[in-house]
């Protein structure tokens, strides 16, 4: 298995507003009801999970288009890569290895299922663009035919049971990724942050440390699983979505009035920037890339695919670098070959 | 003659009984053959004979003993993984299914307290939530049935009620 050619269907850039929100995902955890949760479990147990999984697998005809891969099979630097294609969490590429973590990957990189992380299963739909109540057809799908095969963790007050009591209820996590350099130049992003965090759902950066939002990415999400149905909870998350990506629009219309020619420069200079340099870091590619983007969005550069940002916003990572010359790089080699990247991409 | 109960489990006879002087007192403890293997840790302690090194061991075993406190008031704990309360506070994950039935009282103000309402009502899995399933369904068909008693189309009113039937004589 070639983790560096595991495919992603969002990054294609199809899909409804596929031109702010770059992605929906939607992420349920499950549990199985006869097995201790991952962080109590022994390995027997943990290993009777994966079992129980390939039985499954290899019973049902639904699951031929699904590949099982033990973390275990791979090194540090393809599970590295894993974490930035987001098909794995960072927790789950440090210890899967030693407790029989695994992740179930569709062909298209559609579904996905990580296995013996937090919870015993953490199934992931990704699609592009503003597309979550696709995203819930699907995964609702893959989550009932599974169930057919085994017992689920549940309880009719608390609904799907999962190790840590705040995701209780539906298990699920949607989110939609936002490209947002307007409401960032702007300076309004920080009122959108609290405007949300009031009506339960969550903001924050997808990259970068705390609130520092690299690339001007931003992960809407639901913060509250227990109580509300899955429609209900996909259907606000949608419309809020909805109402973000308009004003962000607005936004970069009166930021092209107001800063014309200095808004402008800004931007042609990122581009040319881009398609010349011969070192970058990571940090300088993604705002770089964020404002070229917007610039070809709102018709002022000339027409770049989205396939090709959201291509290298995965491809410029230190892991994916290191797996496409197939050897380990230093920060400087993986500057130079970052930049060559970006010049062949663009140029 | 009256059994006496091991004080920590309460439900087997004594067979172990163990005396310990801590700061003078002296503090008695009567236990059964399992709680004592728990307790005190391994099956060696209740047979050893009285050679040295054994009764050495033994004491140093003492030494460790739980707190009397500790065994009047034991942790509770699963009893299907064994993870008591205090050590989901620590780890912040719970260990098993079980664990929501074991700690419900106390986990169920601090569910409230993340997510505000408290009951689900999204998708149920078939085979674990037939039961809940059911009862969803009825409730719906009630409500129907109301509908259709208001509008007075009782041929549908009937329906609707022998299905109620059905499904409520379907009991799990």
């Amino acid at each position: 298995m070639n983790v560096d050619e595991v495919k992603l269907e969002w990054i294609k850039g199809i899909g409804p507003n596929s031109t702010i929100a770059l992605s929906s995902r939607i992420r349920l955890a499950r549990n199985l009801r006869d097995y201790p949760f991952p962080s109590v479990a022994k390995k027997r147990d943990l290993e009777g999970v994966v079992q129980r999984i390939k039985d499954v697998l290899a019973q049902d005809p639904y699951f031929k288009p699904f590949t099982l891969i033990m973390l275990s099979d791979l090194n540090d630097l393809e599970r590295e890569a894993l974490v930035e294609k987001h098909m794995i969490s960072p927790d789950h590429a440090k210890s899967g290895n030693k407790r029989e973590g695994a992740l179930l990957l569709e062909n298209e990189g559609v579904l996905s299922m990580m296995i013996n992380e937090e919870d015993h299963l953490r199934i992931q739909c990704f699609l592009g663009g503003l597309q979550l109540s696709e995203a819930w057809r699907i995964i609702d799908r893959f989550d009932s035919i599974l169930e057919k095969h085994i017992d689920y963790a549940f309880d009719e007050e608390f609904g799907y049971l999962t190790a840590c009591p705040t995701n209780v209820g539906t298990g699920m996590r949607a989110s939609v990724m936002l490209h947002l350099p307007g409401l960032v130049l702007s300076k309004k992003i920080g009122r959108v942050i609290e405007e949300v965090s009031k009506i339960g759902l969550t903001v924050r950066g997808i990259y970068g440390e705390g609130s520092e939002a690299m690339g001007n990415l931003f992960q809407l999400s639901n913060q509250i699983t227990l109580g509300l149905s899955e429609e209900e909870i996909i259907d606000k998350l949608e419309k809020i979505a909805l109402r973000v990506i308009e004003e962000e629009e607005l936004t970069r219309k009166h930021l092209f009035k107001t800063k014309g020619i200095e808004l402008e420069d800004s931007l042609w200079r990122a581009y040319g920037i881009l398609k010349n340099a011969r070192l970058i870091s990571s940090k300088e590619a993604m705002e770089l890339l964020s404002k070229v983007r917007m610039g070809v969005d709102i018709g002022l550069l000339p027409s770049i695919d989205k396939y090709k940002f959201n291509e290298l916003l995965i491809k410029i990572r230190p892991a994916h670098l290191q797996l496409s010359v197939g050897r380990e790089l230093s920060p400087e080699e993986r500057d130079k070959i970052r930049a060559d990247l970006i010049r062949e991409s663009l140029n | 003659m009256k059994v006496m109960l091991c004080q920590n489990c309460k439900l087997k006879e004594a067979t172990v009984s163990i005396t310990r002087f801590i700061g003078g007192k002296k503090e008695e403890l009567h236990l059964c053959k399992d709680c004592a293997e728990e307790l005190l840790g391994g099956g060696d302690f209740l047979n050893f004979d009285f050679s040295l090194p054994d009764l050495l061991g033994t004491l140093l075993k003492q030494a460790s003993l739980p707190r009397w406190e500790e065994i009047k008031h034991p942790t509770v704990k699963c009893p299907k993984c064994g993870l008591s309360y205090e050590g989901f506070q620590e780890i912040g994950k719970l260990g098993c299914s079980e664990c929501y039935k074991t700690f419900r009282s106390k986990l169920t103000p601090l569910i409230k307290r993340i997510h505000g309402n408290m009951k689900h009502s999204g998708k149920v899995p078939h085979r674990a939530g037939e039961e809940l399933n059911r009862l969803r369904e009825i409730e719906k068909l009630r409500r129907e049935l109301e509908e259709a008693i208001r509008k007075e189309e009782y041929e549908k009113a009937a329906e609707l009620r022998d299905k109620i039937r059905e499904l409520e004589g379907r009991r799990v």
